[in-house]
Order: C-alpha cells, then structure tokens, then sequence
C-alpha cells in the first residue's frame, strides 16, 4: 500500500518516535525477509550511540545483527559482497562523516557494479548514516554529507523528515533492488509523530507537499523541514502564505512536483542542512530554475549549511545552520512585503 | 624482505602428483590463456581494441591450478589483469573477446570491458580495477555462503600490490574472526607497476596474513601441478570451515603492466625478464612434465596448441562480427530494475 501524508486516517495510526519509525522498519522487514541482517559498530548490544537499534539483537540474535571491528571500509566491502550473492545488507555507519572511510566500496563498487556488469550482479544495499549539526559535537560529528551521493549515478539517497516518513522510505530502501544510502537527522530521533499500525511503504522519487500555500514554496529536507514548517507558521502571521515541498528522496527527485509548486507560487526557498557550495540547495534551484524560469517572479533563493567545517561553540555553531528567522526574512523579501 | 620462491630446489615432487586426466586440462586451460592475451595484444598494437588491456601472460599457473581445486559454484573475484581468472573458471574466449572489444555479446553487453568481465553463471563475480578491491568482494561472497549455509568458497585473486591497501587488513581480520570460507590469492608478480615490490613493501609477504592467524603459504607460482596441489589443500581446510586462508604465488608478467608499457628497461631488466621466460615457464614446465614422465607424446601438446589457435581465432572471428550495442543501451542498468 502506498500512502502519503494527506490520505492518512487517524484512526489507524500511533504516536511514535523517528527513532521507534526506524526500529520498527527495520525489525519488520527482517521478520518478512531472512536475507536481511545489520552490519556495523555497536549495532547489536549497544543498538548504536543513538540506540535507534535498540532490542534487534534480541529478536534475531548475533547472526543478524552483527557488531564489527572499527573498519567502516572493510564491513562496508563485505556488504557489497554478500549484496551481490543474495543478501541485504544494512551497512550501520556510526555518523556521516565517517561515510568517506566506505566512500570507495560506496562510490566505485555498490553504485557501478549492476551496471558494469551489463545487469548480471545486483547490489541491493542499505548504507544507513546521520546528517545534521546543533549537537556540538564539532566538525568530525556533524556534517551532512547527502549532496555527494546525490552526485553518483547508480546510487539512491533517502532523507525523511517524520517518523511516517522514515518508516515508509525505511522499507522501500529495504526491497530496493539497488543501493541506497539513508540518511537520518540524529537531531530528530526523539521527535515524535503518527505511524499507520498497518503496514505501508513510501516509493522513492515522491515528494511530499507537508503543507499547502499560495504565496511562496519553501523546498526542504530531512532536518530543515521543521524549520521550514516554522518558517511558514511565523509566514502565516504577516499573511503571507508558504507552501513546504519535502523531496523525500534527492535521487530520484520528484521534479514534478517541486516545479509544480513553484509554478503555482512563484517564489521559491530552497533549504538543506548540507554544505551550500555545490550542494544539493544548488542542484534543487537550478531544477526549479529550469523547469519554472517563466513563472517565477523573483530567483530562487537558497540556504544550506554555512561553508565552514561546523565549529565546536555554541554560539559559532547556531550561525552555521538556516534558522527560521532568516527564512522569514528571506521569503518577506522575495514577496516585497 | 625474502626474494621470490623461482627454483623447484628441494620441492617434494611427489606432492604435486595429477592425474594425466587434470593434467592436460590444465595445460589446455594455460595454453588457452596464453594464446588469448598474445591475441590481446596484437588486437592493442594494432589498434583493433578501444582502450587497453593488463595481459596475465607468464602468470597461467597461478589463475589455472586455482580454480581446477574449485567446483563451478565456487565464487571468484579478479583484478584489472584478470583475463586469465575469467577464462580459467570458465568463461566462452568469444565473449570474452565481444566484451574487449565493447560488443553486444560480451559478458557485460560492452558495458565493462577489459577490466570489469563477470560472469556470474561460472561463478566470477567479476574484475575489479582498484587494487585490493576483490578482497572485499569475495570476502562478502564467503560471508553469504556461510550465513546461508551454502557451503561455497569464495577466491579472491589480487597482486602483491594489494598488500599496499589498508583495505586488505580489515578483511583479513574479519574472515579471521568470523571464519569465512574464503581463500585470498596473492599473485607476487614482483612489480607493483613500474616499481618493484622490495621498494614498497617491508618486512615479509607471508607475515601479514600469519599475524591475523590465516593459514599461509607461499610457492612458486610457475608450476600449475604445485599451485593445483597446495591450492586444493587450502581449499578443502576453508571448505571445512577452518576459516579463511592465503595462497602466496611468486610469479612474473612477461610484458608490461599494461598493454602500452613497452619500454620497461626503467623499472627491470630484459635479462631478468628472459630468465622467467626461458626457466619458468608454467607451460613449458608442465609440458616438459607432461613428455618425460607421462610419456604425452610432442605431437598430442602441438595438437592441443593447435585446437586453442582455432577456437581463439573462431572466437575472435565471432566478436569481431558482432553487433555493437545498440546506444539506447547508455542509460540501461544503472538501476536495477
């Protein structure tokens, strides 16, 4: 079944946490398929830092849930290799800024072999890894690194913003037939909302419009969807209204819908915590830009994280992340009010 | 730093008993070998071939009395010189030469070319051309086949200049630790490139897998009855679930890195190269083997000689008169479908 958002029924549905989303997805789909197993650091016992993984272990024991050596190259290798042979891999890597150390089995193995191949081998692969800053944990801990996967053809990104969401996109990634690197906003574990108790997916490549408007289209990702929804709230005060586009997934991208949108408003915000140099912001405004250049009524505006590596004080780090407040401003601009 | 195993001095001869049967499959197989890279070669000098190709020629045994301890189901991955692998384990030479030559019929529809042949029906998870790359594939394979109980073992074929990547090290000790039934192939054909393996390698080959607890061996790799014998040993111990094991050949490539590399006078001598040549000949040795103790006369290894000539050249014929693929093809498989 295919749902999205705005076709939820109430009645149906719990209150739980991204976290708990995650979880419950990823215990789900290892009941349904036995080729399914977890591979990282501290995934079994430890269920990692996060405790996202919290209990697996204890359901499917050791054999499926399997705590590694600190080798992110080596166990990300040999998930590549078992993908090909029949299994499916979730590859746990701790933080995204430790993707660069897999980066090679990633970039030159999972994404190239099906093709390579002419077709013959598949890779179907979770590499599952945080984006997002605000937890002052510096440069080496912080960073949201989705643009470069973005980047390589073969590769699948999924970056959800709610616990519905994650879910959803959880189990396609699962059954996915091609390799997806999932990226969660650590920040976002204990944020909570409404899950379906059936079951459901979401494919990938669907944007979701997480709230209607007339007046402006704020596009955002992972975690800037709930700055942008805030943004639109403080919008609403001085009338102005903001409709909020979530890719979902930046490949497959959903272009129709997002140069829908900006068709229908005019004005467009594009926000995405990864860098702003040659980052994903640049490649959703020029698809805007192209798709809707003469319905647009001013040009498309847009805010990543600051180019500098995230710094460790708090009053340097809260500059390097889009805030509400300066969407606000920026979108009063665009508007002229 | 010990320098490479090349006289049979003290050799237990009586080990390396075959049957005649085997024998002559694998001088065939070696024979086949060497007149396809020979082919390869002329296909590049005469610009009949796109791009380039690293031939195995001098290297036969090590490919040859590998995969005759192996059953078709066993898994092996390759390297950028990985003709021989490919062949040896199974693959058609007419496929293999639509594939160089980037046609439809090749085992990758010409989508991988010399450096990228799979054949997943033989068993060959294909070449990869990033050193140290088909460790990690065939350590994952061995890890599908132990969780699911296959009872495959998987080969990974790599140079001494894998030794160099750290990448090696994390696998070592992962199959280490979990007993994966894979069996790591080091071909020391002494040259990492253009650079000779004393200049970037310390300490001793055979001591890097010793110290993750891997049982080793190291032999000359020009005797196909010896690397069969010792190969089938390691084979039978992974097979059993001893965990994994490391096969060192020393060994020469007769020509150049790769097929443009002619002059080599910089890097190693033509005396030295003609030493390998005229002593250490894999086929040479077997069909000497072959004549003075089996009693084969000359004329059943110039039958053989001759019977290869023909099917590389029928082979050849065939992918020289084979399609291209059509170019809507560009965009097929980089997803899986």
């Amino acid at each position: 079944m295919f749902m999205q958002n705005n076709q939820v029924n109430d009645e149906n549905m719990r209150e739980i946490s991204f976290a708990e989303a995650i979880r419950e997805a990823l215990a789900e789909e290892m009941r349904r398929d036995p080729t399914v197993y977890i591979m990282g650091e501290d995934v079994a016992e430890a269920g990692t830092p996060f405790k996202v993984l919290l209990g697996l272990v204890d359901e499917f024991g050791t054999e499926r849930v399997v705590d590694t050596p600190i080798s992110e190259a080596g166990f990300s290798a040999i998930g590549v290799g078992s993908a090909m042979t029949g299994m499916r891999p979730v590859i746990d890597i701790m933080f995204g800024d430790f993707l660069p150390l897999a980066m090679e089995q990633i970039v030159n193995r999972a994404a190239k072999i099906h093709y390579m191949s002419g077709g013959k081998l598949r890779v179907p692969i979770v590499f599952r890894t945080t984006l997002g800053a605000g937890r002052r944990s510096a440069a080496q801990h912080s960073q949201s690194l989705h643009a470069w996967f973005s980047h390589i053809p073969g590769l699948k990104v999924a970056i959800p913003s709610t616990p519905y969401d994650a879910k959803g996109l959880w189990k396609t990634a699962i059954r996915d037939d091609s390799p997806v690197i999932f990226f969660e906003d650590k920040m976002m574990y204990s944020l909570k909302g409404l899950v379906p108790d059936e079951e459901y997916t979401i494919p990938f490549g669907l944007a979701d419009i997480k709230r209607s408007g007339k007046d402006i289209t704020l596009v955002a990702t992972s975690s800037m969807v709930q700055v942008a929804l805030d943004a639109a709230k403080k919008l609403e005060e001085i009338g102005l209204s903001a409709e909020v586009v979530d890719p979902r997934t930046t490949w497959p991208l959903d272009k129709k819908t997002l140069i829908a949108s900006a068709k229908k408003t005019g004005r467009v915000i594009v926000i995405d915590e990864g860098y702003e140099q040659y980052g994903v912001t640049a490649e959703l405004a020029a698809v805007i830009a192209e798709g809707a250049f003469y319905y647009l009524d001013a040009p498309v505006r847009r805010f990543g994280a600051m180019d500098v590596p995230v710094p460790f004080s708090p009053v340097l780090e809260d500059q390097t992340i889009p805030s509400a407040e300066q969407i606000v401003e920026a979108a009063k601009d665009l508007c002229a009010v | 730093m010990s320098e490479p195993k090349m006289e049979p001095a003290g050799r237990n001869e009586k080990s390396f008993e075959v049957s005649l049967k085997r024998a002559l499959r694998m001088y065939r197989q070696m024979v086949r070998i060497r007149h396809f890279e020979e082919r390869v070669d002329n296909l590049y000098k005469t610009a009949q071939m796109p791009g380039l190709a690293h031939l195995y020629i001098g290297e036969e045994a090590i490919a040859v009395g590998v995969c005759e301890a192996l059953g078709k189901a066993d898994y092996i991955s390759s390297t950028h010189r990985g003709h021989g692998h490919c062949l040896a384990k199974g693959a058609l030479v007419g496929r293999m030469f639509a594939e160089l030559l980037g046609k439809k019929p090749g085992y990758c529809g010409g989508k991988g070319g010399s450096m990228h042949i799979a054949d997943p029906d033989s068993g060959n998870l294909g070449a990869d051309a990033i050193v140290g790359a088909s460790a990690g594939v065939a350590t994952g394979a061995a890890f599908t086949s132990k969780k699911l109980g296959l009872g495959k073992v998987a080969v990974a074929f790599f140079g001494e200049g894998a030794l160099g990547q750290g990448l090696l090290y994390e696998l070592m000790n992962m199959a280490a630790l979990w007993k994966l039934p894979v069996l790591y192939v080091c071909e020391n054909n002494m040259y990492n490139e253009y650079t000779r393996y004393t200049e970037t390698t310390a300490g001793q080959l055979e001591d890097r897998p010793l110290a993750f607890g891997i049982q080793t061996k190291r032999i000359g790799g020009q005797d196909v009855r010896e690397v069969y014998r010792t190969a089938e040993e390691l084979v039978k111990d992974v097979r059993a679930g001893q965990g994994p094991a490391f096969l060192i050949c020393d060994t020469y490539r007769y020509y150049g890195h790769h097929v443009g590399d002619i002059n080599r006078s910089y890097y190693r001598s033509k005396e030295e190269e003609g030493m390998w040549k005229k002593e250490r000949d894999p086929i040479r040795i077997l069909g000497a083997w072959l004549t003075d103790t089996k009693n084969v006369s000359p004329e059943t290894l110039s039958k053989i000689d001759k019977e290869v000539r023909e099917e590389i050249e029928s082979g050849l014929e065939f992918a020289k008169n084979a399609p291209y693929p059509d170019p809507t093809e560009v965009n097929a498989n980089v997803y899986a479908e």
